[in-house]
């Protein structure tokens, strides 16, 4: 079938702080750069970042990127690739600044500089004492960012396709990435868009989960489209998780309640915590407490008619109290829980935050699937995995990464753009009548699965089998059970077929991303045996042998899940920086 | 309004922001029908500020500067309950 081409030197798919900052490379060096979005550029999820962005500016005391590099190493428990790190926390304070000069309103300092606030896990002199490295605009940081990349692109015409689905990924014959195959949400028009070079920042995936902190966007399209089209997922089973969301929204609880007195119960009423940790009971650290609140609920003592949750109980303190000292949580919990906390105690459970894994990619953002460099694909953001996460973020550094890695693939795009023939060759459509024939399968299917079912069935089963804190046979159990979400989903139907910003239709196709995020998540976390970093198995305990259950002899090594028959196949952590020494396997402790 | 805006106006009611995806759904879900020509158009309005100022003036965090808003705000406030 004939579908109209669009002809560009690159296309971005994403227009969240990673597509934003890569496009600007590309436009401001004369390239005729599209971005697609499925939102307005400035309603992208990274506005919902708040806490700031790290770079050892050293602006209120001594600070060095070596340092900063020490803390990622650590915090991603030794499964960051040492070069790509490197890369980024040498680079982060020229990201920084150059933010700075593009209008981003950071706080400052009396004498005009960035101020730098504390942050978790941030350190001086290699783990020693707690260092400022965090830069932020009040407490909207990521919303200050969007906006300064988002004009400073406008400026240099960035071509905006707003509202706009890509929906598959096109390859040739050699598996050389020629564009992507995209939607108009008002028409329901498929159209290619063909470019030399093709970005995929289409951030991450949280909404495999029944409970997310994450935007409804979040549905990891970039992942599926690259899954379909044979590229790898990289590490996919680690994922930060938040231990208290309010259960059924996913809207955060701060620990702070915690430290104010609040106290968590399970379906008998008992203070659990003085089981698990009987010293710091309910303000033990945020591992000990979600993995408590799972054991709980996985034992049967859960609360609500699901007993998939536990209490977070309030009622004993002052009213006064709380509404003085927390009345955002008040309000969150009366909109979002039904419940006003003076009263009643909040439902909550651990609510999953942050992907670490994705495409792999080097530092450049290039793509690179069995060391080879997929030739015209590259990708940064949440949904690349280049990996200076590993097993666990440190928080900032992943508007850190947007910057690095927008900037980065940016420029390897201009240098391949450049290099490659003026015309563009002639359009493979294999895979464009494979994008056709989805969207015409969803059109044409009847006496399918309700969207609605197939979802909740996904996100139950990531829940239960695959949360903060996993256990072997539940692992076992939940793959079978994702193969047959992912039955369900082959069969999904729509009732309203109609072609004008149909909801319907858009949320069946970002389903049919979700599901390969919620697989490769499923099958890989069954397949590592080990505990390492937000990867925590009950049956890999902490032992002398294994301190925190990590398996360093067997375990070194990163995840590639392929759609293919579910293949895992793995590659070695990159342990030697670019130009210091690597930085030696230790036992992760804070 | 016609078809193709009301559409327009579900989708964009998609936020960056869960607490306002959320909120908006329910809104959505439950009011939009019976909204008045007028009403639509100040919801339309509305979902062009920014994610962080709409959520502040839903929590009551701060008082919307338009004032032509208020209502419409308020409404979406009652909504959750
Ligand atoms: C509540 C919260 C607070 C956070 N706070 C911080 C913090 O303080 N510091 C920090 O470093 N990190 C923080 N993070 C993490 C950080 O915000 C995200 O990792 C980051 O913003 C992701 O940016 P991105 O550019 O990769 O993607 P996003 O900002 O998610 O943008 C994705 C873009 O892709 C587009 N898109 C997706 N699919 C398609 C498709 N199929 N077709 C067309 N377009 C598509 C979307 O429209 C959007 O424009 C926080 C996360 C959350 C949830």
């Amino acid at each position: 079938m004939a579908v109209p081409v669009r002809k560009f030197d690159a296309v971005i798919v994403g227009a969240g702080g990673a597509g934003l900052r890569a496009a600007l490379q590309l436009s401001e060096a004369g390239l005729k750069t599209a971005v697609l979005s499925k939102v307005f550029p400035t309603r992208s999820h990274t506005v919902a970042a708040q806490g700031g962005v790290s770079a050892s500016l050293g602006n209120s005391e001594p600070d060095h990127w070596h340092w900063h590099m020490y803390d990622t190493v650590k915090g991603s428990d030794w499964l960051g690739d040492q070069d790509a790190i490197e890369f980024m926390c040498r680079e982060a304070p020229n990201v920084v600044v150059e933010l700075e000069h593009f209008g981003m309103p950071f706080d400052r300092n009396a004498d005009g500089t960035i101020y730098q606030r504390p942050f978790g896990g941030h350190m001086s002199n290699f783990g020693e004492k707690p260092v400022r490295r965090a830069c932020a605009a009040a407490d909207r940081t990521g919303h200050a960012m969007l906006h300064a990349l988002y004009q400073r692109n406008v400026r240099a015409n960035t071509q905006f396709f707003v509202e706009w689905m890509a929906l598959d990924l096109v390859r040739d014959e050699q598996g050389n990435v020629q564009g992507v195959v995209a939607m108009e949400m008002e028409t329901s028009e498929v159209y290619v868009f063909q470019a030399k070079a093709t970005l995929f920042a289409t951030g991450g995936a949280g909404r495999i989960f029944a409970s997310s902190t994450n935007a409804f966007i979040n549905t990891g399209d970039g992942l599926g489209m690259a899954a379909r089209a044979g590229i790898p997922l990289e590490d996919m089973e680690f994922w930060q998780f938040h231990p208290t969301g309010v259960a059924g929204a996913g809207v955060l609880i701060t620990e702070g309640v915690r430290g104010e007195g609040g106290i968590l119960r399970n379906s008998a009423g008992e203070r659990f915590m003085e089981r698990y940790a009987p010293n710091a009971k309910d303000l033990a650290s945020r591992d000990v407490v979600s993995r408590a609140m799972v054991t709980e609920i996985n034992e049967g003592r859960g609360c609500g008619p699901n007993k998939d949750h536990v209490l977070l109980d309030i009622t004993h303190l002052d009213p006064e109290v709380i509404k003085s000292k927390l009345p955002g949580i008040r309000e969150i919990s009366i909109k979002f829980a039904g419940v006003d906390p003076i009263k009643a105690p909040i439902p909550v459970v651990p609510t999953c935050h942050y992907q670490m894994g994705g495409i792999p990619t080097n530092y450049r953002g290039e793509v690179v699937v069995h060391d080879q460099v997929v030739s015209g694909f590259y990708a940064a953001g949440e949904v690349a995995c280049a990996s200076v996460h590993g097993a666990n973020r440190l928080g900032t550094n992943s508007l850190l990464d947007l910057l690095v890695f927008g900037k980065s693939s940016g420029n390897s795009m201009i240098e391949f753009i450049k290099a490659a023939p003026k015309d563009l060759p002639p359009l493979a459509t294999a895979d464009v009548d494979r994008s056709l024939a989805r969207v015409a399968r969803l059109d044409g299917q009847q006496n399918g699965t309700p969207v609605e079912t197939a979802r909740a069935a996904m996100q139950r089963t990531m829940q239960n089998h695959c949360g903060v804190f996993r256990f072997k046979d539940m692992l076992k159990e939940g793959v079978e059970k994702i193969l047959e979400v992912e039955s369900m989903v082959k069969t999904i139907e729509i009732a309203d077929k109609s072609k004008t910003f149909n909801t319907a239709r858009l949320e069946a196709l970002e389903l049919e991303n979700l599901i390969e995020v919620a697989k490769a998540t499923m099958i890989s976390a069954e397949a590592r045996t080990e505990s390492r970093g937000a990867h925590v198995r009950d049956d890999a305990a902490d032992t002398p042998e294994h301190p925190n259950g990590r398996d360093d002899q067997n375990w070194l090594k990163h995840t590639l899940w392929f759609r293919d028959a579910n293949r895992l196949e793995y590659k070695p952590v990159n342990l030697k920086p670019l130009t210091v020494e690597t930085i030696a396997l230790k036992t992760r402790s804070y | 309004m016609d078809e193709i805006e009301l559409k327009r106006i579900v989708w964009r009611s998609r936020r960056g922001l869960l607490e306002l995806d959320l909120q908006l759904e329910r809104f959505v879900a439950e009011a939009l029908p019976q909204l008045s020509e007028a009403d639509l158009l100040l919801y339309r309005e509305l979902l062009q500020l920014p994610d962080n100022d709409l959520l502040d003036y839903l929590n009551g965090r701060s008082e919307c500067p338009n004032v032509r808003l208020a209502p419409m705000i308020a409404r979406i406030r009652d909504a959750q309950r």
